[in-house]
């Protein structure tokens, strides 16, 4: 039949013309990432905000919005977004949303829609727009031009090195506050080449950055490393996984939480994937190849400045990471984060972080085949292997959470003083 | 010489205990009620006073940790401390299992350490046995002392208290004792801690059990002993085991610094409740305030007939609950003459006869029954013992006593003890109905739970909420969540007036945001009624006025407006005179019960047959009429049977002499099964298939289950293949598949994530299956070429040619092409004849593999029991246009439902009831969409929830209350 029933509900649609009236809201996940792609965006000529707002009232909202048996993540997300737009600082007849979508097979996709439904009684002349690769989306898409696109890649190359490196220098400092400081003179630096350009030159970029955290005075102290993996919000977000990385802080130890990079690499070569499993179009997958493999020269290039300046343990080699992810399960499990988690799971154990927190929204479809379902797979590769899988919702309690990852923590210092003993005794 | 301290800090108790040299000279065990710090100082300096001296010392337990942080005393997580404790007294322990009040844990001591706890899903915990004893109305002693004498068990389903309380309540009006039932409720956490914690790991060897309930209760020990089969020598439970931990804590603080402890004591009274805690405004500002709120709604109270004068007609009602049983008898003029609310201890019908007698001797032959109905979960059996005039259902019960309030009201919301029962009404119906399940399960009993556990009357523990400055927020989820809530409340040093005041508020969320899934308050309704026992609860009513904002009736008979609604019913709609048992009738009445399994079906239902004296029957407990012995109903207007069997057809039965390939008969086998039975037959290999599901096939691949909450069908799926691997075939066959078989009506044609990728899980902890015996290549059906490559490559070693594979692959979808061909010229059969004869036709709308009888539980056969004709989702889609949605439409079977959806609205005799199976996290995407698609076209919504519990007596009461709503409109159309 060719008639089509039409359902959908009216909505305000995002045009380019909206750049220079609109303010755009972003919903925070990575915050030094966001800051760099922040400025990037108004070096560009847009009014992009990060929204910073973490009460309580952001959970309730998003309680109060959207579906319960929707993932955590949506509810966060819509929360700050409901409660940025009530606060009375915006203009509403000028803000408009900003929500990514990968088009893979997970509910993330449908975060688009569910953000509009929330806000369509209250805020119906709000436009919500799409930033994604996938063709969605039509009528309200973010333009990225071949220029922008690049600098958002640079973006996220220099966040992850600022990322990696004040992880591996904040808990050893010797001086309170002396990582922030370079963490925060690094994203001042990284700003600046984008707003006077050479922001292009990433080797020479990266090489600085390693080197302003290396100069940080450090402690001579072993501390016990926790990986952090997971479905990609509750990984990264402060709000989503209740500050985790500072909790791992608290409780001395070193959080190790892998690159944004990898998710985008990931998805690249999902495409490649598709092809290879299922004869998909041979062009497309031919084209991601090649832009996978440039981008994965480019990280080969940065894991070589780690190793040349010799302080800190380089970024995972994504090829490694895929030859990891071969011993757990097939790379055809793609949606969600899919086999990248287990990857990390497996990289981490074969890179001296055996102890690891697998953070999830409570019923994350694919976390029960890639994140618990691949857990015993794992111990089995790695007998020190130690994971504990964690479940983050609205009324999960923090003080539940911390139990369980305490837990693990124990767990991972008996192993600790055991290897210890055992290398002295050699 | 230095002493150690250990203190262990609980949900409910504090332990501490005191080791000198190797001596653990004082222990100690005592309750909180919350008052965490004050009973810990207690604790201390009487210790200090016998003891002085220095101390190491260290804090462990869940509620230990924020007094640790603050009072800067060392902190030891409390698995580590047992295992501590466990190394230096039963250093030979294999295992050690511990369950707490909310927590289950499994230590692995040896070949290689591991300690486990529970997720968030806390079943099979302490707060699940307190919650059992209260759902029997027992304690946890008595409970205990009934499950040592047990015959049988039954099975229970532990994971969560709401679906126990699903397996429980269906037992307890059957007639089955209170012993088996306990010993069950044992056996469960039992099997939840065997299966569900430890996950394939063999508890063996010798295994010490600690904590609280493994110490007092030895029904639970000898339900551990005798499933991990251990001698008396090998199961090991210490005297200490209550205190355990805080040994373990005592044994940890040898490497903490020594002070003394009148410093240790100082530092923890100066420690600070910290400002983590949120808390809401006070329910009541001032006395004043609430004597107002109590006038106000003292004026909806019903008024009273004196029974020892009144002469003339009275009308009867009956609300025969799971849990209590309700009678009222009202004059003409709406006056109680009489009523009685009475818990109803698993014998309703001992309890209405002998009621009914009293009710008759006090009204001394002055009062005449004029007429009588019955509602509720027993209305059959009572309506038949009794000879009512009328049995309705119970949401039209609670609305006709709702209207008697208040002619306007548009919705109506009842908190019981045990479940809790929301609906709209529009245009003078019932519109749209909501119960609480799972994960929102806070009700009634949740807080006389809670003042139970602070020992405290139910009455008094309200009382303090009313006036209290600080009530917690607490949350809105599961009970278990709400428990460590308080938990954390409790830490952050809140009393128990703001706790009480806490509770109140969040059954009113839960009841809100969770099972009626407002947006918002002004959502609900402008002429708002409450009922049920828990709303005679001041707090709860009054946080429920603050949370919606509203003033709201609660009619002062709250508890009893079913029974209300039943007698007004049956006055409005007498007609001649009532066949109600008179008093003689009454005196001689008498009845046996006997339960049997009926072998009508492979179900074997568990049925209970009672025989009144006059020579009646009736019958229970049974899924399908054929039970009740009467014939069943045909099946011709029912697409699931007929869609069962002609699948399983499509299996020719060849015998194959390349080999056996087993194919398990869940997820996207359901829809597959022509498709792959085509192939391999046309290969030459004889085709498998897995056991029929069902409850013990389910518990068979328990133990390999890695995510607990993942869909039923998807656990059931471990089952199959345990099945498949028992009977010995060459191989399995799953495939991945990230893509689905595009239909060509949505964007994509993905699969879920599950059905994707199911079979890499099923390989990953099952350690039965291998490279071999496990087949699960990733193809797209989709594209032919590079799947007959992939299976070509896969199948290898049997020498066949790509072409014999492609032509086999081409078979495949010829079967599977009449499959759907067929179930759609059946569709057509029914949808005329259904016409033809005036009936009703529900599509039941799910996913391919919602048609197995073990997941949708006979609702098919329910349907058609109440005359209706039933189809499916993928029998009506095409006849469907194309349908754009507001959400993402990527999915294959999904998109099914949008369509079908449109096709029941396109309809004037369709309707459709969507079936969701519990965890499937795209449902909370198409349930909405599906909704409003129903909505716009001025359609019933009706959306029953699935999982492993069978709950058919609350899903009948949402298909009557829907069919009562499609005949109103009807009425009103006319």
């Amino acid at each position: 039949m060719e008639e089509i029933r039409d359902y959908t509900t009216d909505y305000p649609k995002w045009d380019k013309s909206m750049r220079s009236t609109h303010k755009i809201l972003v919903p925070d996940m990575l915050p030094w990432h966001f800051l760099i792609i922040q400025e990037v965006l108004r070096i560009e000529g847009y009014d992009i905000e990060v929204l910073k707002n973490e009460n309580r009232t952001v959970i309730d909202e998003g309680l109060k919005h959207v579906h319960n048996d929707t993932c955590y993540p949506c509810l966060c997300v819509v929360g700050q977004y409901i409660d940025a737009l009530k606060s009375g600082k915006y203009d509403l007849d000028h803000t408009a949303l900003m929500i990514t979508q990968t088009g893979g097979g997970c509910r993330a996709s449908n975060y688009m829609s569910l953000i509009r439904k929330a806000i369509h009684t209250e805020f119906p002349q709000v436009p919500v727009v799409s930033v994604n690769f996938s063709g969605l989306e039509k009528d309200s898409s973010f333009e990225i031009g071949a220029k922008l696109f690049l600098k958002l890649a640079y973006s996220i190359l220099y966040g992850d090195t600022i990322m990696w490196c004040y992880n591996q220098t904040k808990p050893y400092e010797a001086e309170n506050g002396s990582a922030d400081k370079a963490r925060d003179e690094a994203v001042a630096y990284v700003v600046d080449k984008f707003k006077r350009g050479g922001y292009s030159k990433y080797k020479k970029i990266n090489k600085r950055l390693i080197a302003l955290f290396a100069s940080v005075p450090r402690q001579d102290l072993r501390k016990i490393k926790v990986g952090i993996v997971g479905e990609i919000y509750v990984k990264y977000s402060r709000l989503g996984n209740n500050n985790l990385e500072k909790f791992l802080l608290s409780e001395n130890c070193e959080p190790v939480v892998p690159a944004l990079l990898d998710f985008v690499l990931y998805c690249i070569v999902n495409v490649v994937n598709d092809g290879k499993l299922y004869g998909h179009s041979k062009f497309k997958s031919f084209l991601y190849n090649v832009v996978y493999k440039a981008v994965h020269r480019m990280q080969k290039n940065i894991i070589k400045e780690f190793e040349r300046d010799g302080t800190f343990v380089p970024v995972h080699d994504f090829e490694h990471l895929r030859r990891c992810a071969d011993k757990v399960l097939n790379q055809g499990v793609k949606m969600g984060e899919g086999w990248l988690i287990p990857a990390e799971m497996a990289a981490l154990a074969e890179t001296g972080v055996p102890n690891i927190v697998c953070t999830q929204p409570f019923g994350c479809l694919p976390n029960h085949i890639a994140g618990k379902g691949a857990i015993r797979t794992l111990k089995e590769l790695y007998r020190d292997e130690n994971i504990v899988a964690v479940d983050y919702d609205p009324s999960a309690t923090r003080v539940n959470q911390e139990n369980r990852i305490k837990l693990m923590l124990a767990t991972a210092r008996e192993n600790s003083v055991q290897t210890g003993n055992s290398s002295k005794a050699v | 010489m230095t002493k150690l301290l250990g203190i262990d800090v609980g949900s409910t108790t504090v332990k501490a205990a005191v080791i000198d040299g190797e001596n653990i000279i004082y222990s100690s065990y005592v309750r909180h009620f919350s008052r965490v710090k004050e009973t810990v100082l207690v604790e201390l300096q009487k210790i200090g006073r016998q003891f002085p001296g220095e101390y190491s010392v260290a804090i462990t337990g869940s509620a230990g940790l924020g007094l640790s942080q603050r009072s800067n005393v060392a902190f030891v997580q409390e698995v580590q401390a047992a295992f501590i404790a466990i190394r230096k007294f039963y250093p030979q322990t294999d295992v050690a299992v511990e369950l707490g009040g909310e927590d289950a844990k499994i230590i692995f001591v040896t070949g290689g350490t591991e300690q486990r706890m529970n997720g968030s899903c806390a079943g099979g915990t302490g707060a699940f046995i307190d919650q059992m004893a209260t759902l029997l109305n027992i304690t946890v002693e008595e409970m205990d002392a009934l499950a040592l004498k047990a015959e049988k068990t039954y099975p229970i389903a532990s994971r969560c208290g709401v679906f126990a309380k699903s397996d429980i309540q269906p037992l307890l009006n059957q007639g089955a004792n209170k012993e088996d039932i306990s010993a069950s409720i044992f056996q469960a956490v039992v099997d939840q801690t065997v299966s569900g914690l430890a996950q394939g790991r063999k508890i063996t060897g010798r295994v010490l059990f600690l904590g609280g309930p493994l110490y007092f209760l030895k029904g639970l020990r000898k339900a551990f002993k005798s499933t991990l089969k251990l001698s008396d020598e090998d199961a090991v439970f210490p005297d200490n085991a209550p205190c355990f931990m805080s040994i373990g804590a005592a044994l940890y603080a040898a490497s903490v610094e020594t002070e003394d402890i009148g410093d240790v004591i100082a530092r923890i009274s100066a420690a600070k409740g910290s400002d983590d805690i949120v808390t809401g405004k006070p329910l009541f500002e001032s006395k004043e305030e609430y004597a107002e709120f109590v006038k106000r709604h003292r004026a909806t109270d019903l008024q009273f007939a004196d029974i020892a004068t009144y002469s003339g007609d009275c009308y009867l009602g009956i609300d025969s609950g799971s849990t209590t049983t309700k009678l009222m008898a009202i004059t003409p003029d709406c006056k109680i003459l009489w009523s009685h609310y009475q818990s109803n201890n698993g014998q309703p019908l001992d309890i209405v006869i002998n009621k009914l007698k009293e009710f008759i001797k006090l009204s001394e032959g002055r009062i005449k029954i004029a007429g009588s109905a019955v509602t509720g979960y027993g209305e059959d059996l009572i309506k038949s013992a009794i000879k009512a005039d009328f049995g309705i259902v119970e949401t039209v019960a609670h609305f006709k006593a709702a209207l008697h309030f208040n002619p306007k009201v548009d919705f109506i919301i009842d908190i019981g003890g045990q479940d809790i029962k929301c609906f709209k009404i529009k245009h003078g119906a019932i519109d749209s109905i909501m119960l609480n399940e799972a994960c929102s399960s806070g009700c009634g009993s949740f807080i006389q739970t809670f003042a139970r556990a602070m020992g405290m009357e139910i009455d008094k523990f309200s009382q303090e909420g009313l006036y209290a400055r600080h009530p917690v927020e607490l949350g809105s989820r599961c009970t278990v969540f709400m428990n460590s809530a308080v938990k954390q409340a409790q830490k952050e040093g809140a009393g128990v007036d703001d706790i009480s005041a806490g509770l109140s508020s969040s059954i009113v969320k839960n009841a809100i945001y969770k099972v009626i899934r407002a947006s918002s308050a002004e959502d609900l309704g402008q002429n708002i009624v409450v009922q049920g026992g828990t709303f005679l609860n001041d707090a709860v009513l009054r946080s429920f006025e603050i949370e919606t904002g509203k003033n709201v009736i609660r009619p002062g008979i709250a508890g009893l407006m079913g029974a209300f609604g039943a007698a007004l019913y049956a006055m409005e709609n007498i007609q001649g005179s009532s066949s109600t048992l008179s008093l003689p009738e009454l005196e001689d009445f008498t009845y046996s019960s006997r339960s049997s399994n009926c072998h009508g079906c492979t179900s074997n239902c568990n049925i209970n047959i009672i025989k009144f004296n006059d020579g009646r029957k009736y019958i229970s407990g049974n899924k399908c009429e054929r039970g009740a012995g009467l014939k069943p109903v045909s099946n011709e207007f029912d697409i699931y049977t007929y869609k069962q069997n002609r699948l399983l057809e499509s299996v020719h039965g060849n015998p194959g002499k390349m080999g056996r390939v087993g194919l398990p008969m869940q997820l996207g086998m359901y829809e597959q099964l022509p498709l792959w039975a085509g192939f391999f037959e046309s290969l030459g290999f004889q085709v498998v298939l897995s056991e029929k599901s069902s409850r013990s096939l389910y518990f068979k691949g328990q133990h390999t289950v890695a995510s607990d909450t993942a869909c039923y069908p998807a656990k059931l799926m471990h089952g199959h293949i345990e099945s498949l691997l028992d009977m010995g075939v060459d191989f399995i066959f799953m495939p991945c598949e990230s893509y689905n078989i595009d239909e060509h009506c949505s964007v994509n044609h993905y699969n879920c994530p599950v059905v994707a990728y199911y079979p890499e899980l099923l390989k990953a902890n099952n350690e039965r299956l291998t490279d071999e015996n496990f087949i699960m290549p990733y193809i797209d059906l989709n594209m032919e070429k590079p799947t007959v490559k992939k299976l070509h490559e896969v199948f290898k070693k049997y020498r066949f040619t790509q072409r014999q594979i492609k032509n086999a692959l081409r078979e495949g979808f010829d079967r599977l092409a009449s499959y759907h061909s067929d179930v759609k010229d059946k569709a057509d059969e029914i949808l005329w004849k259904a016409t033809e004869t005036g009936r009703q036709i529900i599509v039941l709308a799910g996913r391919p593999y919602h048609l197995d009888p073990e997941i949708n539980h006979g609702i098919n056969k329910l349907l058609t029991s109440l005359n209706l004709a039933v189809l499916s989702e993928d029998s009506v889609f095409e006849k469907s246009e194309m349908v754009k949605v507001n959400v993402l439409n990527q999915w294959t079977y999904h998109a099914r439902l949008y369509r079908a959806a449109n096709f029941a609205c396109s309809r004037k005799n369709v309707n459709l009831v969507q079936l969701v199976s519990f965890g499937c996290g795209l449902d909370a995407i198409t349930t909405d969409e599906v909704r409003s698609i129903m909505e716009k076209n001025g359609k019933l919504y009706t959306q029953i929830k699935i999982d492993e519990i069978n709950n058919l007596g609350v899903v009948k009461i949402r298909l009557r209350s829907m069919l009562a709503a499609i005949e109103e409109a009807e009425k009103r159309a006319k």
